[in-house]
């Protein structure tokens, strides 16, 4: 007894020193210097794509014969005009990047939003539910997990014709079944615990409890991989691109220009480098960004 | 310690004459692999007069926490009647139903995993006051502030999340979800067999003290007949889904008639050695049998030191052989 008195003594001066919840918040994100750093990069990123017009030196696809494959500024032969070079059409890739980087963070972001929204909400009725409802349900996804994702978004491509919106849906629905398998496992453990079996005796209604009990317990893995998976769905849509399904030109995004820089990699290194580097470090922010969450979501590894 | 017992236990002003919970025949059958069925409750009969506590007791897989969790509806019955305040539990409309549903409420066994992580508190308490009633933020809150101070949490404690306290807060923040609808009947499920000893005392003097200020029935589940012992009136004994013997704790301690319970209450540990090393231990032979293939005749007849033919070919029902004492044995003992 003597030492439960202790411990809440703690927790009284721990109560009064909470703040508002934002301040608190903020405080916890510089605690997590990874979670800073990604927030930080996200930010700059995001306001990169809004700002691109005001911050390109260029249209981005203004074609200029004389000035083909110029090196970045450092390199010999490059020059200041051109940051980071010109493309093998005398694009400049500094301004592709920056406008690219609105399709691919939309396309990115969306598509796993949308896999996200689809794939929790099923993997908790699935696993909460179970019988019959759970067995059909994950027979349509393990008939998902069949078709080979590129397949299936070709042949969607091919048919609805390739579009943000279209890319958007067809990236969300070949998602959207990793997230409902880890979601229903998870629901599956945490149903059988006592605060559900206790949250059923009150008579709280079933909608209730998979939102209030079973859903911010499943959520953590969740976040984990959906972070990850926003690399992915950029690489993929890079892939679309290449295979000529994806964003169609004029309009720029990473993958487009990742695959057209492809040919050029033996001979000018910059063309593919750039936008690759240029999706490693969102993906990296975001996975950081992710991991913050994951923790702060969590209130045992709060403080 | 010993004057709260004397208090509210002897006293006994709290008990009413009248039947709160009346169960007949309440069966539970599991259907597993390989058409085998698992009889996990056989046919038990009790009643719960309103204010008292019946304890339960019996070995792991005697259906006693099967039986707990039929009465506030976790699982379907197989067969049998449960009849609370006056009605029939399958003959209630809907209204009735929910309205039961707060009438009845639980005390879990683990602490720990009986409470969401992820919710402070003040919201697990309030939880069973926002799914019954309509109070407003200021009421619900209020009202979670005087359950606080009934189960003896600081109300700072509110905001917190439950990783935050021991096991026996968190036991504390368990009783007070499970009384905050001020309930007629509490099934305790072995509510203080994971705390540590020196903290158990704690919890069922606290809940001792709560029947009598919220006027609560209790049925207290346990593996053991000390923790019974301490905080019941009348005492049912299960084994392999069926009760053996029910009667008052004094009778159950002093008479025991079903040779299982016998056996009970000779392993209970004595503090004075002198009578310790005067009292006959009976030591049971065998494992008890499986749910799934349970003993003909009486079922008990396989670990029996008193065992005769009829045992082995006919069941004995519960039969009150004393005013107030009911036994499932055709050789009972200590019989006057």
């Amino acid at each position: 007894m003597v030492v439960e008195h202790k411990n809440s003594d703690q927790h009284l001066i721990d109560s009064k020193t909470n703040g508002s919840s934002w301040k608190i918040w903020l405080k916890r994100l510089w605690k997590s210097k990874t979670g800073t750093v990604g927030l930080l990069v996200i930010f700059i990123v995001i306001l990169t794509a809004i700002l691109a017009p005001v911050l390109a030196p260029f249209n981005p696809n203004e074609i200029d014969p004389e000035k083909m494959l110029v090196p970045p500024f450092w390199s010999e032969g490059g020059s200041i005009e051109h940051l980071l070079g010109t493309d093998n059409l005398g694009r400049d890739i500094l301004s592709r990047i920056l406008y690219g980087s609105r399709v691919s963070l939309l396309v990115g972001i969306s598509s796993v939003v949308l896999a996200g929204i689809l794939g929790v909400f099923i993997g908790l009725i699935s696993g909460y539910y179970g019988g019959f409802l759970d067995t059909i349900l994950m027979r349509i996804v393990d008939a998902f997990l069949a078709i080979p994702n590129i397949l299936f978004a070709l042949v969607f491509l091919a048919v609805f014709g390739p579009s943000v919106v279209t890319l958007i849906f067809v990236l969300g629905i070949t998602n959207w079944v990793s997230y409902a398998r880890i979601v229903r496992g998870e629901t599956l453990s945490v149903k059988e615990r006592e605060f559900v079996k206790a949250a059923r005796a009150i008579g709280v209604k079933n909608m209730m409890i998979i939102m209030r009990h079973i859903l911010p317990n499943v959520i953590s893995s969740f976040i984990v991989i959906s972070t990850l998976s926003v690399a992915t769905t950029i690489i993929m849509e890079a892939s679309l691109s290449f295979l000529g399904l994806g964003i169609q030109p004029p309009t720029v995004s990473w993958g487009g220009i990742l695959s057209d820089g492809r040919d050029y990699l033996a001979t000018s290194w910059w063309l593919a480098t750039f936008p690759g580097l240029a999706i490693t470090i969102t993906v990296l922010a975001i996975i950081f960004l992710g991991d913050w969450l994951r923790d702060i979501l969590d209130p045992r590894t709060k403080g | 310690m010993v004057n709260l017992q004397n208090q509210s236990r002897n006293g006994q002003d709290v008990i009413e004459d009248k039947i709160l919970l009346e169960v007949n025949g309440l069966k539970k059958y599991f259907h597993v692999e390989k058409n085998q069925i698992l009889k996990a409750v056989d046919g038990i009969d009790f009643t719960v007069l309103q204010g008292e506590t019946l304890g339960i007791v019996g070995e792991s897989g005697c259906g006693k926490s099967t039986t707990g969790n039929l009465l506030i509806h976790l699982l379907d019955k197989t067969e049998g009647t449960i009849i609370f305040n006056g009605l029939d539990m399958d003959k209630m409309t809907k209204e009735e139903m929910r309205k039961s549903r707060a009438d009845i409420q639980m005390i879990f066994q683990d602490p720990y995993s009986s409470l969401n992580p992820r919710m402070r508190v003040k919201d697990i308490i309030a939880e069973p006051i926002k799914t019954h009633t309509k109070l407003s933020k200021k009421e619900i809150n209020d009202e979670v502030n005087r359950l606080l101070d009934a189960v003896g949490l600081d109300r700072s404690y509110g905001n917190r999340y439950p990783h935050e306290f021991s096991g026996g807060q968190r036991q504390r923040i368990g009783i007070a979800r499970a009384i905050a609808l001020r309930p007629k009947l509490v099934i305790c499920d072995e509510p203080v067999s994971a705390l540590d000893v020196s903290i158990q005392a704690q919890i069922l003097n606290l809940l001792m003290r709560l029947q009598k200020e919220f006027k609560l029935t209790f049925i207290f589940i346990a593996h053991g007949l000390p923790a019974v012992k301490y905080i019941s009136n009348r005492i049912a004994v299960m084994y392999l889904g069926r009760i053996v013997e029910i009667t008052t704790k004094n009778e159950l301690f002093e008479k025991p008639m079903h040779p299982y319970t016998e056996s009970l209450v000779s392993a209970v540990p004595l503090p004075d050695p002198t009578i310790r090393d005067k009292r006959e231990r009976i030591v049971l032979q065998d494992d008890i049998p499986s749910n799934l293939n349970i003993p003909t005749g009486c079922r008990f007849h396989s670990r029996c030191p008193y065992v005769q033919d009829i045992c082995k070919m006919k069941e004995p029902s519960l039969s009150e052989l004393e005013k107030g004492h009911q036994v499932a044995c055709f050789f009972p003992r200590n019989l006057n």
